[in-house]
């Protein structure tokens, strides 16, 4: 269980970046965070990770506050960020340098084929495309097992096509440990997706301004009329939090068995 | 559609063909390239002075040149000079180095430490190095150790500056990288920090070589008895040009060697960088 009580920013510049942020998420769900620039998703995922610290409330996973990285959450970010001097496999591995090296090399190995790049175990970073790279990214943070997996925008930076293919291979790999994903996006397609519920932020200062439940059975046809309601709830609530002015005919109550 | 494929397959197989006659070619094309320009010239003089065009006699012919390098090899001077001034260099670009490396890494890793000692090492960088002669030969004596203190001088300051100044630039997120897995500070350095800085520190290694041969030219001046700085003095005040040039050549080839050295050993552990070449794969 991850609970984040009233948790808020405000950077030395003065920069009041998240304002009491309050969820509670149970263990294996998977959370994605959307909402207009600005709102402090980043800021909100960026003190999960214990990367900054927060400036009022706590984050508590299993009752251990976090105010630096810990050893049960792994961060995806917007690029691979691979170390750039190791292969493919040594990149993998950088997080299991504790345990002996014949266990590291095994459980680098399954991350490799489960990702589908054990024929670039040797390879450089720089030899891969874009979408290798996120993948091998997505086994460095998988591989030893954490219990929270943060993604920071983690295919944004994507064509289309490459997307779709990680997102549903994300969720295969997400199937065999089932990690609680907090994901932030700028993307309803790949929050309905992916996510078991959407928070949807509003910016200035970013703060939690809707939840919305995503009870769709998956695989998810990206194309069915449920999807696509989905989608337009999503869409009402961020257009809402940018404060734009909603369509009365906005049909998305009508269609609400999630809510 | 089978018209296609007859027309195509001879092209598939010449394009394959292609690169591995021109690997071979190149090997020998690329380096010898280099040579071309210095070997004209020195043939063009050659020549001039052999015509009686010019007598040489203020700037010797090439062939002149290495008689008097194969003569002062025949009577071991040669090597005793080499030995000396490889010694200096040596001494004075091992502590150099190690000094450069360790104040540049502490000012780059510490702010605190930056703040302390970067200014004042900053100051003594903009005193022209030479100006310490007087004084080093005041404090150490005429002797080796004044010597190896102002190569080394020479030397630390551009290793300083390139191993503070690449630490200073090494990409945050790659750093943050090393903080999720939760490294310890020698393993930030050692596992992120090293190997992120190499690719700058060999350039300022090969800097600071480079300085170390400018200086222990500028050392064997302030009076020595051995090294091929006192060839160059000695070739002046006895009117000799063919040794200046010798020693000079001798001084390009060890230059050169040294710096490829430096090349050589490093090169395994940047085939990783995924820089710019221009001209191609090297």
């Amino acid at each position: 269980m991850l609970a984040l009580d009233k948790v808020g920013k405000t950077y030395p510049n003065g920069v009041h970046a998240l304002e009491r942020f309050s969820a509670a998420i149970p263990q294996g769900e998977i959370v994605a965070i959307i909402g207009g620039s600005g709102c402090g998703k980043s800021t909100l995922l960026r003190a999960v990770a214990g990367l900054d610290r927060a400036s009022t409330g706590s984050i508590r996973i299993d009752n251990i506050d976090i105010t630096a990285p810990h050893e049960k959450i792994g961060i995806i970010f917007q690029e691979p960020r691979l170390l750039p001097w190791l292969s493919v496999a040594d990149n993998i591995g950088f997080g299991l340098s504790d345990l002996p090296a014949a266990t590291r090399r095994e459980k680098v190995a399954q991350a490799l084929a489960r990702v589908g790049l054990s024929d670039k175990a040797k390879a450089w970073p720089r030899e891969l495309s874009g979408g290798q790279a996120q993948r091998v990214a997505i086994a460095r943070a998988l591989v030893p097992q954490p219990e929270v997996l943060l993604l920071d925008e983690p295919f944004s930076a994507l064509d289309a096509f490459t997307r779709r293919d990680l997102q549903d291979h994300l969720l295969d790999l997400w199937a065999d440990t089932r990690p609680t994903l907090i994901l932030v996006t700028h993307d309803v397609d790949e929050a309905v997706v992916l996510a078991d519920r959407v928070l949807v932020m509003r910016p200035r200062p970013g703060r939690l301004f809707a939840e919305i439940q995503v009870n769709l059975a998956r695989p998810r046809d990206r194309a069915s009329p449920l999807f696509e309601a989905v989608k337009r709830r999503v869409l009402t609530a961020l257009d809402r939090s940018l404060d734009r002015n909603v369509p009365d005919s906005a049909p998305a109550e009508t269609v609400g068995a999630w809510w | 559609m089978a018209m296609t494929l007859d027309t195509t397959a001879p092209d598939v197989a010449e394009t394959r063909e292609k690169p591995a006659s021109n690997r071979r070619w190149q090997r020998f094309a690329r380096p010898a390239l280099g040579v071309v320009l210095p070997l004209t010239l020195a043939l063009a003089w050659e020549l001039a002075v052999w015509s009686g065009w010019s007598n040489g006699r203020l700037v010797p012919p090439p062939s002149r040149v290495f008689t008097t390098i194969m003569e002062l090899a025949r009577t071991g001077e040669l090597s005793r000079h080499i030995t000396t001034t490889l010694s200096r260099v040596t001494a004075g670009f091992g502590l150099g180095v190690v000094a450069g490396t360790l104040l540049g890494a502490i000012s780059g890793y510490w702010g605190i430490a930056r703040q302390l000692l970067d200014p004042t090492i900053q100051a003594l960088r903009a005193i022209p190095s030479i100006a310490w002669v007087p004084l080093f030969i005041l404090w150490l004596g005429i002797f080796e150790t004044s010597k190896v203190a102002l190569i080394a001088v020479g030397v630390f300051f551009p290793v300083y500056l390139g191993v503070m100044g690449a630490i200073l630039s090494v990409d945050r997120k790659i750093v943050e990288v090393g903080r999720t897995f939760r490294l310890s500070g020698p393993a930030m350095i050692r596992r992120i920090l090293l190997p992120a800085v190499l690719p700058a520190y060999v350039v300022a290694l090969r800097v600071g070589l480079g300085l170390g041969w400018m200086f222990v030219v500028a050392a064997e001046f302030m009076g020595a008895s051995e090294g091929l700085g006192y060839l160059l003095i000695d070739g002046q005040q006895l009117g000799k040009p063919a040794q200046i040039l010798a020693a000079i050549t001798i001084f390009a080839l060890l230059g050169k060697t040294t710096d490829w050295l430096i090349e050589l050993i490093t090169t395994p552990l940047l085939r990783w960088q995924d820089a710019f070449r221009p001209g191609g794969e090297a």
